[in-house]
């Protein structure tokens, strides 16, 4: 009754029950283990907490419709992320492999789903670490008071501030000119810049000294870089709410806005978030899953992952928007105060006559008295909506929105370093999945020789990914990062795990598949598990890869640049990319997932060449 | 005679300066106390004027180095309760000529620190319209202080590297000796006992790196 493809050959590729249980009895696996159930489960709870929760979700909570979008976020992470991460649990722990072992193992012709699988890995921790580089460059220049991107610095004839920075910031110019120093286009290159290539060379050897010896290192690494955003994080949510303002931007964060939910945009962006937020499909569960003993509960593990997840989202969303609303309040006060003082200075009033109360009606009073005058003034419309809503994801938010909110704050050295430490370790510890994630399918196909020790394997990748990472030290590397983001880790990632539920629902077969599962935990999986292995998850990543596909294809691709001789600025200016960043985004997300079919053909074409000789 | 005195009645009003607003040679001055004291700001009144016209009259001694300028010198006009009037600075041997605009301003900025101090304001509240306030040249120490905390990271973080790397060839080499250690035993053993297939782990449990040496050679 059951859809199976017919797979020769299995039950010769992979252990049998027998043998897992001799395995683990006897101890005389090869294989690393975990050194406790804590490491595991920090490990992988700090893979799937990572930089996103921080600076994606609260954006994506406030701008489709609030607490209202935590409902289709729940729906698809019960639906789709949940059985995803069971599934990735289950077939690590029963394979003992990582992603290249465990496809070749269900079937040779799948082999290309673990390379994917590599290669995604490996592309996305370029920009990830290069992400970190500037994190870490930030917190280095966090200790100084002062902070620096607190003052606009003086022009060369000291009579006053730098023309970019006066028109637009000193946050937006620390971020732009004096971290980045940015050019205007992504094909002007402009040469490496000095500070950024060391930073990038200290966030690969910290990177290495944490993962030289597999998880042996980064077992103990977790125990810092999983615990610490969540002290840090509170930290900032007592600090937040004792500010003021922090209340209206937790009522912005979740004031619900039903009709959002009607929009398909959001259905999309809400399955995209619990799908990239959960790490699957990278081939780094899989591997951590394989150190397992062969009895541990992957299920209830799959459970309590989702569950930390999701809260840890909420609970990251709350203390961003209490500071955003912190700011928000500071910079209405400041834009008030502004029109009130100039107000006061043109009509010689007694200081103290207008305040925050009857601004309006003072304004409205002066207005009926001398219209002219008022108009004079250009006074600034200042509107507390618009303060909260203001461009609040991804590096914007980090690196602009929250250091100008710091710069407020009372002993800011502080706040930046405990902030940037927090980012710091959400993001390494998602890094260490996406290192395991190439090194162990290097491991596994013999690309290198097999005798030489893991902490070489390690120390190659790191350093073959700082040489390649250096294109993005360039004045350019910021739009180049951007690329990288949008492609590298989208479409093929949607892809492998269409794929991967394809392969073991159907080609491994279900019916093994919850015979495993009732070895290892004791019983077998419920209705739910099964319908959405076999049905729902493939058809929810499925819809998603097409919405996806389709919006890539069809608009025309732009992205944003930083350009102080437009009109716009200090607003973004978007322009359009040139042509030959086409093939470089064929290269990111087409030779990736085209790797699956590839190499199934090359595998099968190499089985007929050795059947006929 | 008549026209005479009429000439001489004529001269007082010309011999004092007439302070007005926009006088070619006279300055705006704006001060913001509430803003700048909130709860300890102190009421804007003819002591605080004078004391105002103290500091001018100091400004103007300091810059000049001799001349003796005196509050009589600085003529004040148009006050609002807003806090802000005019005031010019005359000449302290001829009271009819006014001090250039430019002479005043370089004689403020000089001392603008001490005027500022004096009513516990700053250059924002204090604020004389048309002298833009001195910038102060924010400090940059001579490494930048980025540096240092990278050097000591990546010398610490080179140290770990090193450490662990040694300490892996370490523990490598030991498991090899041990290992060429075992294959020896396991021989004589085997050619004792006539014992094949026993795996060494078999028959004496985990193996305990820490006491390899010694064990092995009273064994045998």
């Amino acid at each position: 009754m059951k859809l199976k493809l017919p797979n020769p050959g299995l039950d010769e590729r992979i252990p049998t029950h027998a043998q897992l249980e001799k395995l683990e009895v006897e101890e005389a696996d090869s294989r690393p283990k975990w050194d406790n159930k804590t490491q595991y489960m920090l490990t992988c709870v700090g893979f799937c907490i990572g930089l996103g929760n921080v600076w994606r979700f609260p954006y994506l909570c406030q701008s489709h419709g609030g607490g209202a979008f935590i409902i289709p976020f729940l729906i698809l992470l019960v639906l789709e992320g949940t059985p995803l991460l069971f599934l990735e649990f289950a077939i690590g722990q029963r394979l003992r492999s990582g992603s290249v072992g465990v496809w070749r193992s269900i079937s040779p012709y799948l082999t290309g789903v673990g390379i994917a699988s590599m290669m995604v890995s490996f592309l996305v921790s370029l920009y990830y670490n290069t992400i970190l580089s500037w994190v870490i460059w930030y917190f280095f220049n966090s200790f100084q008071d002062p902070l620096p991107w607190s003052q606009c610095p003086l022009n060369d004839n000291r009579t006053g501030l730098v023309s970019e920075c006066a028109r637009s910031s000193s946050v937006d110019y620390f971020w732009y000119r004096e971290t980045l120093n940015t050019t205007t286009a992504i094909d002007e290159s402009g040469g490496l810049q000095w500070w950024l290539v060391l930073v990038s060379l200290c966030a690969w050897t910290v990177l290495y000294v944490c993962c030289i010896r597999g998880i042996e290192s980064t077992g103990k690494a977790v125990y810092v870089t999983s615990t610490l955003p969540y002290v840090v994080l509170a930290i900032f949510l007592i600090r937040g709410l004792t500010l003021k303002g922090s209340t209206s931007g937790i009522k912005f964060l979740f004031t619900p806005d039903v009709n959002e939910l009607i929009n398909p945009q959001t259905w999309l962006d809400a399955g995209a978030q619990v799908f990239y937020s959960f790490g699957l499909a990278w081939g780094g569960l899989i591997s951590f899953s394989s150190y397992n003993s062969v009895h541990n509960n992957c299920e209830l593990d799959a459970i309590i992952i989702s569950i930390i997840t999701c809260c840890t989202s909420l609970y990251a969303a709350i203390v961003i928007y209490s500071i955003i609303g912190f700011r928000a309040t500071e910079k209405f006060d400041d834009c008030l105060s502004g029109n009130i003082l100039a107000l006061l200075n043109t009509f010689d009033l007694v200081e103290g006559s207008i305040n925050e109360t009857n601004y309006d009606a003072e304004l409205q009073r002066l207005n009926g008295t001398s219209p002219d005058t008022i108009q004079g003034l250009q006074l600034k419309a200042c509107d507390l909506q618009t303060f909260l809503s203001e461009g609040v994801e991804g590096t914007g938010l980090a690196f602009i929105v929250f250091t100008e909110a710091i710069t407020k704050m009372p002993v800011s050295p502080l706040w930046a370093v405990l902030f940037f430490i927090m980012l710091f370790c959400l993001g390494l510890s998602s890094l260490f999945g996406n290192i395991e994630g190439v090194v162990v399918p290097l491991q596994d196909l013999n690309v290198l020789p097999k005798k030489w020790p893991k902490e070489v394997y390690t120390g190659l990748t790191c350093l073959v990914s700082f040489i390649i990472a250096l294109l993005f030290s360039q004045r350019s590397g910021n739009y180049w990062v951007s690329l990288f983001d949008t492609f590298a880790g989208s479409i093929p990632l949607l892809t492998i795990a269409f794929f991967e539920m394809i392969a073991v629902a159907y080609i491994y077969g279900i019916d093994r598949f919850n015979d495993d599962i009732e070895f290892m935990i004791g019983h077998r999986p419920n209705i739910f598990w099964r319908a959405s292995w076999m049905v729902i998850s493939p058809l929810i990543v499925f819809a998603i890869f097409v919405a996806y596909f389709v919006s890539k294809v069809t608009e025309e691709l732009t992205y944003t640049t930083w350009d102080p001789d437009s009109e716009s600025f200090p607003k973004l200016l978007a322009r359009t990319y040139p042509g030959w960043i086409y093939v470089i985004i064929f290269i990111l997300a087409g030779v990736p997932s085209l790797a699956v079919p590839f190499v199934a053909l090359y595998k099968y074409i190499q089985n007929r060449c050795c059947r006929d000789h | 005679m008549l026209s005479l005195l009429l000439l001489l009645l004529s001269l007082p009003p010309a011999l004092a300066l007439e302070c007005s607003k926009d006088h070619q040679d006279g300055y705006q001055v704006r001060l913001s106390i509430k803003t700048a004291l909130g709860d300890q700001a102190y009421d804007w009144n003819e002591s605080e004027l004078f004391l105002f016209k103290a500091t001018i009259a100091f400004a103007m001694r300091k810059y000049t180095k001799n001349e003796t300028y005196d509050v009589s010198n600085i003529v004040v006009c148009n006050e609002t309760p807003r806090v802000s009037f005019w005031f010019i600075v005359v000449n302290p041997e001829n009271p009819t000529l006014a001090i250039t605009k430019t002479r005043v301003e370089e004689a403020v900025r000089v001392s603008r620190n001490r005027i500022n101090n004096a009513f516990l304001l700053t250059d924002k509240t204090l604020e004389f319209l048309g002298i833009p306030p001195t910038l102060a040249t924010p400090v940059t120490p001579a490494t930048p202080p980025w540096l240092i905390v990278f050097g000591v990271v990546i010398g610490a973080v080179c140290a770990g590297i090193v450490a662990l790397l040694i300490s892996s060839f370490v523990r490598g080499k030991r498991a090899n000796k041990a290992k060429e250690f075992a294959e020896e035993d396991d021989q004589a053993k085997g050619a004792d006992k006539g014992i094949s297939g026993e795996t060494f782990e078999d028959r004496n449990g985990v193996y305990n790196q820490a006491f390899s040496d010694d064990d092995r050679f009273t064994q045998l």
